[in-house]
């Protein structure tokens, strides 16, 4: 399964992930209560810091990731021109920067399974009480295989619309693809069923 | 047990892939991507409990870090970004469409998943969506609406669609429309 974690090896990497994402929320906290723009500077500086400690292969992937933020800058740079309130609109947009920034980092120098392992430590308290998690490790296992088999079907109707159709398909290859993942299920889950359930 | 599980995975699996369906255009220039209309198929065909399980899996993959988001997007950024209001709105917007596809059975299914998608994905969605822009971008939720206003007529169209395609598959795998199980 892809995930969004850096092949750049980073000394954030090795930190355990529950730390990381422990430090995030008290960060995200920190920037949505501070109003000073050189403190937001500051913290916009750091990030970048941290993007740049690996190098910069790692600090171009990082830049990457926050480009689908730019219709919110253009419209924060407007709106403030116009209102003249400069100030305030460079606090808006340096603390979007650096909080997506900071949350793209964790998820950058965090392996899938690593995240996954901090969901079963948090759930572990509603094991003592008799509550079952293993139905939610089974699903999301479940959800990671079958994303891209699901995409693959999607491709094959594509390819067998254009087959027919001078046209490209649009969303009337939405309902067999939907019939397809129905279809999968029922299977799948007798396939559970026989080999002794959940 | 096993089958609720499953369709429940396998609808969270069916957003992701969706998000992989290339983005439509609409003529004023607004793309629309087809992973809203898996939210509303979750509440339309999963009915109200299992379609927002069905959506919490899915955002909880894409928060761990999987690129399931429209674009190969994902990770924790994607909730403290402008549109993060949407993501948290999307579970409570499957809920409400399952629930109103349960309760309202006098009517034809098309015109009933088609006004329970609108009001789930449409509306209680857009609450959640412009509150959030409006914390994140500090403005007022009057100038968050304005904002994302541009967006309503192609989740009119999806609303629509998902309409037509819940009452299609209840001709094609009745016993799988959970919602009217």
């Amino acid at each position: 399964m892809i995930s969004l974690t850096s092949p750049v090896k980073t000394p954030w990497h090795s930190w355990p992930a529950g730390l990381k994402l422990g430090l995030l929320c008290v960060a995200t906290m920190v920037l949505f209560s501070l109003e000073n723009v050189f403190l937001h500077l500051a913290a916009f500086a750091a990030c970048i810091g941290l993007y740049s400690v690996p190098g910069f292969v790692f600090l171009k992937v990082g830049c990457k990731r926050l480009v689908f933020l730019w219709p919110f800058l253009a419209v924060i740079v407007i709106w403030h021109a116009v209102t003249g309130t400069p100030v305030e609109g460079a606090v808006i947009a340096l603390r979007l920067l650096t909080a997506v920034g900071l949350a793209n980092l964790v998820t950058m120098t965090t392996r899938l399974s690593d995240m996954v392992e901090v969901v079963k430590m948090l759930l572990s308290p509603l094991r003592v009480l008799g509550l079952k998690t293993r139905p939610l490790e089974i699903a999301i296992a479940l959800v990671v295989r079958f994303t891209p088999v699901l995409a693959q079907k999607g491709r094959d109707l594509t390819f067998a619309w254009r087959a027919r159709s001078p046209k490209k398909p649009k969303w009337q290859i939405i309902m067999p693809f939907t019939l397809l993942a129905i279809d999968d299920a029922e299977h799948v889950a007798e396939a559970l069923r026989a080999r002794g359930g959940i | 047990m096993e089958r609720n599980l499953v369709m429940i995975a396998l609808f969270a699996a069916l957003i992701a892939a969706l998000g992989l369906i290339p983005k439509i255009t609409l003529a004023f220039g607004v793309p629309i991507t087809a992973q809203s209309l898996g939210v509303m198929l979750c509440g339309t065909v999963l009915g109200s409990r299992r379609g927002a399980l069905a959506v919490l899996l899915f955002l909880l993959l894409v928060a761990l870090g999987s690129p399931l988001l429209a674009g190969g997007r994902g990770g924790l950024g994607l909730f403290v970004s402008p549109t993060a209001g949407f993501l948290v709105g999307f579970p409570i917007a499957a809920f409400v469409t399952g629930l109103i596809v349960e309760k309202w059975r006098n009517a034809p299914l098309t015109l009933v998943a088609g006004i329970a998608a609108a009001l789930g994905g449409i509306v209680v969605l857009y609450v959640f969506g412009v509150i959030g822009m409006s914390i994140t971008l500090d403005k007022s939720i009057a100038e968050a609406t304005a904002l994302v206003t541009a967006f309503i007529p192609g989740d009119i169209l999806k609303a629509a669609i998902a309409g037509m395609l819940t009452a299609a598959l209840a001709k094609a795998r009745p016993n799988s429309v959970l919602s009217r199980a």
